[in-house]
């Protein structure tokens, strides 16, 4: 059978997966273990932890990988290299989760096993060697997003039946566990309430200044400084004048209004989000074609049906990729909020970052990260359909 | 139907309508024509308030524009433009559908509509009308633009050079479906184009704008016989205004009948003009034409000499 005439026959994404991957094991410590929490601990390789079965499943992996990058890039190649990173995922898991036991069982229960540089570096090339594969398949979006979700479950159920229960990380969870809950909420409500705002306020505001000339001029350099501004200098900024009005006005104090938490973080992150999606909805506004708005006008719609009707869904598609960089932005930049009192994940973060507890730092980065990712995931797809769905 | 009394419009400092006076009776089939800047495009986005005048009247049914409601007015009235402007998103359907939704029309009402406009436009209903604008041919775009300003059957249609973005044979077509339309329809038709046949082709009556101003309005045969000045006699085409009068006759009152004439090789069709009659004979090099009816059947043959004797003195 014949390939198409530029189908490539070497996967080079694959081929430095691996290379990084073996380098990685041999060079990063996998875990440390340390005699308590704060102490930072001894490092663990790799290879010391492997057992049979784990020689088998890795040997598998390997020479799936290795098939992969040599030979010619066939669908079922692309679906094995998937499974089996997937199950590689989940004995990486497996393995610091093992260890971690058997340090607990061995040694103290004050003990602590926390995951090294060599677990977060392989588990993040695998993934990506996961992702790739799952690209090469070239599926419509929903299949693909079905094929990452059933390529984390193996790694999800270890989770769920408890597996690394004595691994430091989640020894943080367990002790903050409901802090942690909070934590994740809070982090979530903070997205939306700056998110929606944003778009409410930035979608008349892009309306208006496709139709301005003169307010573009004024607007966007205003927004363009603010996204300059370290953020957080503009929480500072924006405690002052918050605290003073909620202490001239009982009635925004008594609504929740004050110097410090919610108010000024999310009033901030608002103001970040602006930016992207001011610039995403006013370029897609622009690239409506002029015959459509005035042929629209000519048969006696009014402006808001000729925004609702047919410039709204005509710059979806750009207004989307905006969407998608506030809302990523916003995540992370949510994470700093802390410091002014807002809570949410980075609350865990600061915690870990001045008690030196580097595994509490983790608990809060990490779901940050899985956050962002998932909602850039997200957003894709829905961009994805809407292209699937318009010419 | 629509009367410009004395309408004047300028932008900044420049005139471009410099006091119109014309009226247009309910079923004429208008032409405005001119050279760029002759503001013609601006006369017609005038009626329908795409561009407000600032001086003088317009009247529709007797009634000055800026009384009615500018979307009211906008719904009585159908535009299609060159670039057509179908919505991208929307089915041919929904695109035609767009007024009668507006107007509140009921579900049955406007997709009975919708049928009926597409076949009124040759296009099989039940294969059209779920598409999408970038799924049609340039010439299905624009009949589709044009039974989208039909669709809540206006008293009025304004073209803007629907046709002048299209290929010749195409815009052929949909110029004798027009006239076809127009026939059946008895709708009052405004349209601007800068193509003189499809001016002499379409038009009840021609206006021929120049700087603001109306240099004449007549028929075609009018005009074409009868310039006012030296300006309307180029902008006819002075070279070409002849053949253009005999593109307005046809060759069906001069044909002599004869059976006998089988003999002669080259044929037209009865429904010809008397200027393709002519430019048969040219390039067949002969002086005689068989004519035959629409089932190919002889039914008589004409002459050069015929043909361009003027009207009324052929010999018997």
């Amino acid at each position: 059978m014949g390939q198409p005439p530029h189908a490539p026959t070497r996967n080079p994404v694959l081929a430095v997966c691996l290379a990084l991957g073996l380098g990685a094991a041999w060079a990063l410590p996998f875990v440390r273990v340390a005699p308590n929490r704060l102490l930072s601990g001894e490092p663990v390789f790799l290879a010391h932890l492997m057992g049979t079965s784990a020689w088998l499943i890795m040997g598998l992996a390997i020479a799936a990988l290795v098939w992969a990058v040599l030979s010619p890039q066939h669908r079922a190649t692309q679906s094995l290299v998937a499974a089996s990173m997937a199950l590689l995922l989940a004995l990486l898991w497996a393995l610091a989760a093992r260890h971690a036991t058997a340090v607990a069982q061995a040694e103290s229960p004050i003990a602590r096993t926390a995951l090294g540089a060599g677990f977060w570096s392989l588990a993040a090339l695998t993934w990506l060697a996961c992702l790739d594969a799952v690209g090469r398949l070239q599926l419509r979006t929903l299949p693909r997003l079905a094929a990452l979700t059933l390529a984390t479950l193996p790694l999800l159920f270890l989770l769920a039946s408890g597996w690394g229960s004595d691994l430091s990380i989640l020894k943080e969870y367990a002790n903050r566990r409901d802090v942690f809950g909070t934590a994740v909420l809070r982090h979530l409500q903070m997205v939306v309430l700056a998110v929606l705002p944003a778009v409410l306020l930035g979608l008349p505001l892009a309306w208006a200044m496709s139709r301005a000339q003169r307010l573009r001029q004024v607007l966007f350099p205003i927004l363009n400084v603010i996204q300059t501004l370290p953020s957080i200098a503009l929480f500072g900024l924006l405690m002052a004048p918050l605290a003073w009005m909620a202490a001239s006005y009982p009635v925004l104090a008594r609504a929740g209004i004050s110097g410090v938490g919610l108010a000024p973080a999310v009033l901030a992150l608002i103001l970040y989000s602006l930016l992207p999606i001011v610039r995403s909805a006013l370029a897609g506004l622009e690239q409506v074609p002029v015959a459509v708005t005035i042929s629209a006008r000519a048969m006696g719609l009014g402006a808001w049906q000729l925004f609702w009707h047919v410039e709204l869904p005509l710059a979806l598609p750009v207004l989307l990729v905006g969407l998608r960089t506030a809302v990523v932005q916003t995540i992370g930049l949510a994470a700093v909020t802390a410091l002014v009192g807002a809570g949410g994940l980075g609350a865990i973060m600061f915690d870990g970052l001045f008690s030196a507890a580097n595994e509490l730092v983790m608990l809060g980065v990490v779901p940050i990260v899985l956050m962002a990712v998932l909602a850039d995931a997200l957003f894709k797809a829905l961009a994805a359909l809407l292209e699937s769905s318009a010419p | 139907m629509i009367t410009f009394d004395n309408t004047r419009k300028s932008y900044g400092g420049t005139t471009a309508i410099a006091g119109l006076n014309l009226n247009i009776a309910r079923g004429e089939l208008v032409v405005l024509i001119g050279p760029s800047g002759s503001g013609k495009s601006t006369a017609l986005k005038m009626i329908n308030r795409m561009v407000d005048h600032d001086g003088g009247r317009i009247l529709l049914d007797g009634q000055e524009i800026y009384s009615f409601n500018v979307r009211d007015l906008r719904r009585r009235m159908g535009y299609a433009i060159q670039s057509v402007g179908l919505f991208p998103h929307w089915t041919v359907e929904r695109n035609i559908a767009t007024v009668p939704q507006l107007l509140g029309w009921s579900a049955e009402r406007t997709a009975t509509r919708v049928t009926e406009l597409l076949t009124l436009f040759a296009m099989e209903p039940a294969q059209y009308r779920t598409r999408l604008p970038h799924q049609l041919s340039g010439g299905q775009q624009q009949r589709v633009g044009v039974a989208r300003a039909l669709a809540a059957d206006p008293d009025v249609l304004l073209m803007d050079e629907p046709f002048g973005a299209l290929d010749p044979v195409t815009r052929a077509a949909l110029q004798l479906e027009l006239k076809r339309v127009h026939q059946a329809s008895g709708k009052t038709i405004v349209l601007v184009t800068h193509d003189i046949d499809e001016a002499l082709l379409l038009a009840t009556r021609i206006v021929l704008l120049r700087e603001g101003k109306i240099a004449q309005v007549g028929t075609p045969q009018e005009l074409l016989s009868a310039p006012a000045d030296d300006f309307v006699a180029d902008f006819l085409g002075r070279a070409d205004r002849g053949l253009r009068l005999l593109s307005l006759r046809h060759i069906t009152p001069l044909v002599v009948p004869s059976l006998h004439c089988a003999c002669v090789e080259n044929s037209i069709a009865l429904t010809a003009t008397v200027r393709e009659a002519i430019s048969s004979m040219a390039v067949h090099a002969v002086s005689v034409l068989r004519v035959v009816d629409g089932a190919g059947t002889t039914v008589g043959h004409v002459t050069a000499a015929d043909l361009l004797a003027p009207a009324g003195t052929r010999t018997p």
